[in-house]
């Protein structure tokens, strides 16, 4: 058997001749052929608000022939933050990933800059809020890009009926659906007042001081309102001032007025505590009135959501964003970053909100007033002020301005509803201040 | 040369024939074909559980940022914190009053299935095992809901004898009561299970010795049963012990910790600091302080089985 052999300049030959033709051929656009993407999206709440994001992704992937892939990862019993943690461990998972509110800063290092499309964002949609800043960006860099889905604001969501009858506050005139609040009286000496007034009647306010999120945030803003805080933005201990005791003293007269078992609330208490119908007012997102509509009609129809009250230092609410993040280790940066554009576009944050009923909160100054909050109902206008259209309040998160890392722990040791509660149960007030300093001493370590 | 050459093919050639046989005979031995059917269960172990301990190993040696190495940098922090002594404490206070309340309750309960009548033992055997079947994280679930600081179940059943309500998870007293019973209510079938296989194997001539003898049912229960259980009891006390110590779930789902840290144990303040505050080194120091206390639980758990098998 006879066998040709390649000379050497027929192969040089040969591979040149096959290298141009790769490289002049035609480019063939197959279906996926600007790759794969994969994210993991948080799960939400309102049934059916996944369908939007899904609807949106595939829209984009259809257009720009990109593979997708979506997991919603529920943030019960804190999978979600359960899965960053492996994800950052193992550094390999989803291309992006919608991170709660402090861990693009807690992975600040293991994440991709997102300034390239912020910064257009923010041309298009208006300025973010601060607390959306200061939690999604470290060292002028953005960790992430706002989410709607699933930020929201934890303000007060009254009883219309049982507010007007005990503490005489008529709330719907106090922030009026399709106008701008007149609320100058609405302080925390008023709401004080009304705390008592509605316990008086047999319906307390269901505030909780349990170790969970609503109930930490409750504390952070009124806290706030006092000019309080543990660290402040250098990271310098803060906690022995006028202003952390004079929020303490203010909590100790407020847990007098509040339910008995308030120290053991979690997330869910109370939303319960508002739809059993056992109280005058809660502070949390637009999720208690959609339960309520759903299963005590009688309720919901008597739900306002609004403003907090103002303290000393002005009126602060409690801000929990969400941040669509992408991995330093993400295959496909570029896909990733065209999504979350894709994702933040007004019509796509529209498309969202309305699917989450008006849950959903987007950062962007521009979108606070879309149509969806005017017309939710019953009563109509329930959800008009919950995205805060007027500004009138500052949307804030508890433990800032200390440094994020410092201000994580501080918020899920919840050392503000901690502090308050060893207060009220008869311990000295410098004896708790000590205890909470050694704490957040604790928290600085590096 | 030749010869030298021969011979060696020879040697060669016998060595190899050596090695056959040797595989053979390894292969025939019993403990070698033991090890070769264990061994996909060994490699599971070692991936899922002897590289995560190790892992977390060097975790806990690691700075917050992971950085940079610290050595015992992070015990000598926690050993400075208040809130982790109080851990210890309530993890100590929370396993050894449940392994002793879940060894009282299933010695008692085996007992008294041991004395039902053989036919209908089986159905007593099933209904006393189901809080020890179901997971754990449902049955808390349930027992969260007859806790529940507004709509307690309990409270309710209370109200009408005029007692409580009782703040089941609100205060620090009451809520570590209430996660030691769950876990004594979960872990007790296990127990009884074990005392009951154990009564069923003391010797019937025993007893009617002791009879004899005169002996009452309390010195039947001290001079024969409990010496005849004793490596029983101990090895499932001292077990229990080990998962008591490191119980998460309940903890997590029944009062997360709270009030104040007051129900707080190892695993849960290790996923509290290491997952949600973001600081894996100190998550993982926490959880390793669990391994001297439970290495000493398992050192005896080991000595005991030796000694058993001698005696026997």
């Amino acid at each position: 058997m006879s066998r040709k052999k390649l000379s050497r300049r027929e192969f040089v030959a040969a591979t040149a001749l096959s290298s141009a033709a790769l490289i002049t051929a035609p480019y063939v656009r197959g279906a996926y052929a600007a790759g794969k993407l994969s994210m993991g999206f948080w799960d939400h709440w309102v049934p059916g608000a996944n369908s939007a994001s899904t609807e949106l992704v595939n829209e984009w992937a259809a257009k720009e022939k990109v593979e997708v892939q979506i997991d919603y990862i529920t943030s019960q019993g804190n999978k979600n933050i359960v899965t960053i943690a492996a994800e950052a461990q193992a550094k390999s998972g989803h291309d992006i990933f919608q991170m709660p509110t402090w861990w693009p800063q807690a992975n600040a290092e293991l994440l991709e800059p997102v300034n390239d499309i912020m910064d257009p964002l923010i041309k298009l949609n208006g300025e973010v809020n601060g607390t959306v800043k200061y939690l999604g960006q470290a060292d002028g860099k953005w960790l992430g890009v706002p989410a709607s889905v699933g930020s929201q604001i934890k303000g007060p969501c009254s009883r219309i009926d049982l507010m007007k009858k005990y503490a005489n506050i008529d709330v719907q005139e106090m922030y009026p659906a399709g106008g701008p609040p007149k609320a100058d009286n609405w302080t925390l000496d008023t709401f004080l007042k009304a705390a008592e007034a509605c316990h008086k009647a047999g319906f307390p306010f269901g505030i909780g001081l349990g170790e969970t999120s609503d109930n930490v945030d409750t504390a952070g803003a009124i806290f706030q309102s006092f000019g309080a805080q543990l660290v402040d933005a250098k990271g310098d201990l803060t906690v022995k001032t006028d202003a952390v005791r004079q929020s303490l003293e203010f909590y100790k007269k407020l847990l007098a007025f509040l339910p008995p078992d308030v120290a053991a609330w979690d997330d869910a208490s109370n939303n319960k505590w508002l739809v059993a119908g056992k109280g005058a007012m809660i502070m949390n997102p637009p999720s208690a009135w959609a339960v309520a509509k759903r299963d005590a009609p009688q309720i919901a129809e008597q739900c306002w959501t609004h403003g907090f009250p103002a303290g000393p230092k002005g009126r602060f609410a409690p801000y929990l964003p969400f941040f669509w993040s992408i991995w330093s280790f993400s295959k496909n940066k570029e896909a990733a970053k065209s999504l979350l554009s894709f994702l933040s576009q007004p019509a796509s944050i529209e498309k969202m909100v309305v699917a989450s009923g008006g849950y959903d909160l987007p950062a962007y100054e521009k979108l606070t007033t879309l149509k969806v909050w005017e017309e939710q109902g019953p009563p109509k206008g329930t959800l008009y002020h919950y995205p805060n259209p007027y500004k009138h309040q500052t949307l804030s998160i508890a433990a800032s301005p200390a440094p994020p890392k410092v201000a994580q722990q501080i918020y899920f040791q919840a050392t503000l509803t901690k502090m308050c509660l060893r207060y009220y149960q008869g311990e000295a007030m410098e004896k708790t201040l000590a205890w909470a300093e050694g704490e957040c001493e604790g928290f600085m370590r590096s | 040369m030749v010869d030298v050459a021969f011979q060696s093919n020879r040697t060669a050639a016998a060595q190899a024939g050596r090695r056959r046989v040797g595989l053979r005979n390894a292969l025939r031995r019993k403990s070698m074909s033991a090890f070769l059917m264990t061994l996909p269960l060994i490699l599971l172990i070692a991936i899922l559980v002897i590289y995560p301990a190790l892992y977390s190993v060097h975790l806990a040696t690691l700075n917050k940022a992971m950085t940079k190495f610290v050595g015992f940098g992070n015990f000598e922090f926690l050993f400075k914190r208040d809130t982790f002594w109080l851990v210890v404490k309530q993890s100590c206070i929370f396993a050894i009053s449940a392994v002793i309340f879940k060894a009282l309750i299933g010695f008692i309960v085996a007992h008294f299935v041991h004395n039902v009548p053989a036919n209908k033992q089986r159905k007593w055997r099933g209904m006393l095992l189901v809080p020890w079947v179901i997971p754990p994280a449902m049955s808390t679930l349930a027992w969260l809901w007859l806790f529940d600081p507004s709509y307690s179940a309990f409270n309710y059943t209370l109200s009408f004898f005029g007692i409580g309500p009782i703040p089941w998870t609100g205060d620090a007293m009451w809520a570590r009561f209430s996660v030691i019973l769950v876990n004594v209510w979960y872990g007790a079938p296990f127990f009884m299970i074990m005392y009951l296989a154990a009564l069923k194997s003391v010797p019937e001539q025993l007893y009617e010795a002791a009879a004899i003898d005169g002996a009452n049912w309390w010195q039947r229960i001290w001079y024969v049963t409990l010496p005849m259980m004793r490596n029983i009891i101990a090895i499932t006390t001292l077990f229990s012990l080990i998962v008591t110590f490191a119980n998460f779930d309940i903890v997590r789902i029944l009062t997360a910790g709270g009030p104040l840290d007051h129900t707080h144990i190892f695993a849960t303040w290790a996923f509290r600091v290491g997952i949600e505050g973001s600081d894996i080194p100190l998550g993982a120091s926490v959880s390793l302080f669990m391994v001297p206390i439970l290495a000493v639980a398992a050192i005896f758990i080991l000595r005991d089985i030796t000694k058993r098998g001698n005696e026997s």
